[in-house]
């Protein structure tokens, strides 16, 4: 009952590498890391929990880009050989695609994201994952092997590094025809200075400003409350009023600030599902039905281009 | 000439899912479904390739009898033809068994150029499906596109991953998911949703598409569900702008979060 290991991000193979280690005694077999051929220190997964640390080795790994289709295509072929119980792929965009298509490949269960793997009393495979924009989170077993299952970066907590010297890296040459997706051309996007994930305090604002003019308004009540400006989906995605980086949502950035402020946004589950970690959450909106305020510990029922202004001046009194 | 075949889903609508405040879990039963989003900027894509190439585009769902109806937003779009794959153990059905489905469809439609598919559905918003018809199609793919310029060999596809945006070109046939950056979709007039309502809706079964039963037994079976609780204070003012800005930022100084990123 071997367990597999891969991800392209070092940091992230360590965390699985401590789950692995905890399912290994349970299924009875080893754990061996497939390593990305870009890995500079792939030795160092035997610290960190692993039996075996196999590093692939072919063209159509070395492509300037990775591509899925050619990773999906190496692991088909480590599992026809190794036969794992479980695949375990650190959660990436790049990480899904791979695991989603090696499950097509190999015709077996998959779950993506998951925020919990464990085994139950029966040995079986139970994750647990966000559904329904956010709202939920469903339990899900695997009744057959193999099982791929994938899970985000600093979801689990890595083992303290062994002071044993680990053992050899085998390289191992894998025959994979070139991949018929091609890449040509990568581009580094010009990023915003925006730490939304770690700030403490966020401002936010969603369809209830008017006009991009008008961001200035709660761009200065974040500077005022020394926070982070962030906004929804369609002032990001939609409207490119902002970059995107300051999108909070599902598929935003999750944020968890110490003080949340909602200004303008219904609410819809997938922004909510970004920010209900925060401490405390303030919503201003004129509908007194929207549904921000149900996610709210304070709102103001109110025009924002009101009661905005209004806010600014008591903070100034205030000090 | 691109034979295109375009992979959609009836979900729930998830912004009109409650929470059972007793069980803690989503209230499932009645709620409205509708066509997943990013399905919708597929069709789109779709239609607008035809337009300037040529070819065929026809509608693959596989899901409950209930989503049929759910096409015809989609059909009248513009597609030309339609398939419901359906099975009556639907609802038990998960993503391996799906995807089976859905890789024998489109292999019955013959030759095929381009598959295209929403990247993630809004109810599971886990991207698998288009990656997995691939691979087990045994096509190449690409997830997250933004934006497809396609000819009569190829597309060229370009895709945003974090801070990189990157351009790939594959030869047909290709799977390509999208998001909603790609396209606005189109609104059908009152004249093609009168249309669609007549179109035929051919329904297949797994044994239609020669998918023996034993592969659609559940490699991963839902155990529950579990809604997120909102416990928040809820206290709302709903004042003149000046009082209830007062009340707000007063409520704030007595919670210690008005010392910004000092704290």
């Amino acid at each position: 009952m071997t367990i597999l290991v891969f991800s392209e991000q070092d940091p992230t193979v360590n965390e699985l590498l401590a789950k692995a280690r905890e399912m290994a005694p349970v299924l009875g077999g080893k754990v061996i890391v497939m390593a990305y051929p870009g890995s500079p220190h792939p030795e160092n997964f035997y610290k960190r929990g692993a039996d075996r640390v196999i590093v692939p080795v072919s063209p159509a790994l070395s492509t300037p880009v990775p591509l899925a289709e050619s990773y999906a295509e190496m692991l088909h072929r480590a599992c026809k050989e190794l036969d794992p119980s479980v695949i375990l792929i650190g959660s990436t965009k790049w990480g899904k695609e791979v695991a989603a298509r090696l499950a097509g490949m190999l015709g077996c269960g998959c779950t993506l994201d998951c925020s919990s793997v464990a085994l139950d009393a029966n040995k079986n495979l139970v994750v647990e994952r966000l559904v329904l924009g956010g709202n939920a989170t469903s339990t899900e077993q695997f009744s057959a092997f193999p099982a791929i299952v994938t899970v985000p970066a600093k979801v689990i907590p890595c083992l303290p590094e062994a002071a044993s010297p680990g053992g050899e890296v085998e390289k191992r040459p894998f025959e994979i025809p070139a991949a018929r997706v091609v890449s040509l051309k990568v581009t580094k996007r010009e990023v915003a200075g925006v730490k939304l994930d770690t700030a403490q305090v966020v401002v936010s604002l969603g369809r209830g400003v008017k006009a991009k003019e008008d961001i200035r308004i709660i761009s200065e009540l974040a500077k005022a409350l020394k926070g982070e400006l962030g906004c929804t989906r369609p002032i990001a995605a939609d409207l490119k009023w902002l970059p995107k980086e300051h999108w909070v949502g599902l598929s935003g950035t999750k944020v968890k600030p110490k003080v949340y402020l909602a200004v303008g946004i219904s609410g819809q589950i997938q922004h909510i599902a970004g920010m209900r970690d925060s401490s405390l959450i303030v919503a201003i909106n004129k509908d007194k039905d929207a549904p921000i305020f149900k996610a709210a510990d304070y709102g103001i029922i109110g025009d924002l281009y009101k009661v905005v202004p209004e806010i600014m001046t008591q903070l100034k009194t205030c000090r | 000439m691109v034979e295109i075949v375009v992979l959609a889903k009836a979900t729930v609508d998830v912004q009109a899912v409650k929470i059972d405040a007793d069980t803690n879990e989503p209230i499932l039963k009645g709620v409205p479904m509708k066509v997943s989003d990013f399905d919708r900027n597929a069709m789109e894509e779709a239609l607008r390739i035809k337009a300037k190439l040529g070819g065929k585009v026809r509608l693959v769902t596989a899901g409950p009898p209930e989503a049929r109806d759910k096409m015809r937003e989609l059909i009248a779009m513009g597609a030309e033809e339609a398939y419901l794959v359906t099975d009556p153990a639907f609802a038990m059905l998960d993503y391996a068994a799906v995807g089976k489905l859905l890789a024998a469809a489109v292999r019955k439609l013959g030759k095929i150029d381009l598959v295209l598919a929403g990247e993630a559905s809004i109810d599971q918003y886990s991207g698998q499906m288009g990656p997995r018809v691939a691979g087990a199609l045994g096509i190449p793919s690409l997830s997250y596109v933004r934006k497809l310029t396609p000819d009569k060999e190829a597309v060229v596809a370009e895709r945003e991953m974090g801070e990189l945006v990157e351009e790939y070109k594959v030869p047909y046939p290709v799977l390509v998911t999208v998001n909603k950056e790609m396209n606005e979709p189109r609104l059908p007039n009152m004249m093609q949703i009168i249309g669609a309502s007549k179109k035929p809706i051919t329904e297949w079964k797994a044994e239609t598409l020669g998918v023996p039963a034993t592969e659609l037994a559940p490699r991963v079976k839902l155990l529950g569900l579990k809604g997120m609780v909102m416990k928040r204070k809820n206290i709302l003012f709903a004042d003149e702008p000046p009082a209830a800005a007062q009340k707000l930022v007063e409520a704030l100084r007595k919670e210690g979060v008005l010392g910004g990123g000092q704290q």
